[in-house]
């Protein structure tokens, strides 16, 4: 929407279309269970298993783009993790 | 058979215990037995807006509790002997509110009222899904705008699946009450139109409410506005959407830019 449009027409077309595209990913997802929370544990969990790490030096990221989404997750772990993992071997 | 209707927009600030009243009036004044309750547990105003304030003794936390019974907590209004009010507790005590006892309580009142309206407190909390728990039909107020109209959209999922009719399959009789509009803002494309909220929401309309002094007035004087000024645009607007609601068949009238000569010679922006 180009500011040329907005002086002509307002910005009530705006809203609508904002709204058309939220409500359209909205209706979608709301009925789904919470997808993130779910990854985050089951992941977390595994990974818990094999290293250790502090459950709130964990970053968990979702971000949708338009065709693709990213998951990210980031987590921080102590050095000297691989002499224990060899250790249990 | 008595019509159990929740008024509720998910959005703070829209109009949803003005126009509980307003509408609880009008059926009211219809000859309707109409109950208003106020499930804004800890934040009460509908006893405010009604003029009922200073005589507010029990509430529905006191007949959930048992300490007292229906009939001591309804409120009778002064000016119709049809319209009755059942408060809100104004204690912190929300968790009294239990989805047992306000299902005995609409019950009870079921035998004694042809309409009960439950006026939601805004959110999606624990106030707002037991006002809507019971609910045979949902007014929904939207206000012409941008975060307005998503809660709502997200409210109205919610009617379709956190209420007793939906739980057994049925569906919440869904209606729009679109308050706060501006004819003249609408006309120059600075707010959504009616049509365009229709859209969006897909929902059948209740009426149209204008942005009015006299809603305004009439909250200031404790007074729903159908009473304190009944010939107003909004009062007329409420009355035709009580008439929609019972069943009539009632033409929708789009409020338009009400220009004086003045304006429309010299001024654009009548508002």
């Amino acid at each position: 929407m180009t500011l040329f449009k907005m002086f002509r027409r307002g910005s009530a077309p705006i809203a609508r279309e904002r709204l058309q595209i939220l409500l359209a990913h909205e209706r979608v997802t709301r009925n789904q269970p919470d997808l993130l929370g779910i990854l985050r544990e089951e992941i977390l969990a595994v990974i818990s298993r094999h290293v250790p790490f502090e459950p709130d030096k964990v970053q968990i990221k979702l971000d949708r783009g338009k065709s693709v989404s990213t998951l990210e997750v980031d987590i921080e772990i102590p050095n000297g993790f691989g002499a224990a993992l060899a250790k249990a071997s | 058979m008595a019509h159990v209707v929740v008024v509720t927009s998910g959005k703070g600030g829209v109009g949803k215990t003005t126009s509980t009243a307003a509408m609880g009036a009008a059926l009211a004044q219809h000859g309707e037995k109409v109950v208003v309750i106020d499930f804004d547990v800890g934040l009460r105003n509908l006893d405010l807006v009604l003029g009922a304030e200073r005589r507010v003794v029990f509430d529905l936390i006191n007949v959930i509790t048992g300490v007292a019974k229906l009939s001591q907590a309804l409120i009778r209004d002064k000016r119709l002997e049809n319209l009755h009010l059942l408060p809100a507790s104004q204690t912190r005590d929300k968790d009294a509110l239990t989805e047992e006892g306000v299902a005995k309580v609409i019950d009870e009142l079921r035998t004694k009222f042809d309409w009960i309206i439950c006026d939601s407190p805004a959110g999606i909390e624990r106030g707002a899904t037991l006002a809507m728990r019971h609910a045979d039909a949902a007014i929904i107020v939207t206000n012409p705008e941008v975060s307005s109209v998503r809660d709502s959209d997200r409210i109205i999922g919610l009617l379709d699946s956190k209420t007793v009719k939906a739980e057994n399959g049925e569906r919440v009789e869904k209606h729009l009450l679109i308050t706060r509009y501006h004819p003249s803002r609408a006309a120059r494309g600075e707010m959504m139109t009616i049509e365009d909220v229709l859209e969006i929401l897909s929902t059948p309309l209740l009426g149209i409410i204008p942005e009015s002094e006299e809603v305004l007035r009439a909250s200031n004087i404790g007074s729903p506005v159908t009473l304190s000024n009944a010939l107003s645009a909004p009062a007329r607007a409420y009355f035709d959407a009580a008439r929609r609601l019972r069943g009539e068949i009632v033409p929708m009238i789009v409020p338009s830019e009400n220009k004086g000569i003045f304006n429309k010679l010299f001024g654009r922006k009548a508002a």
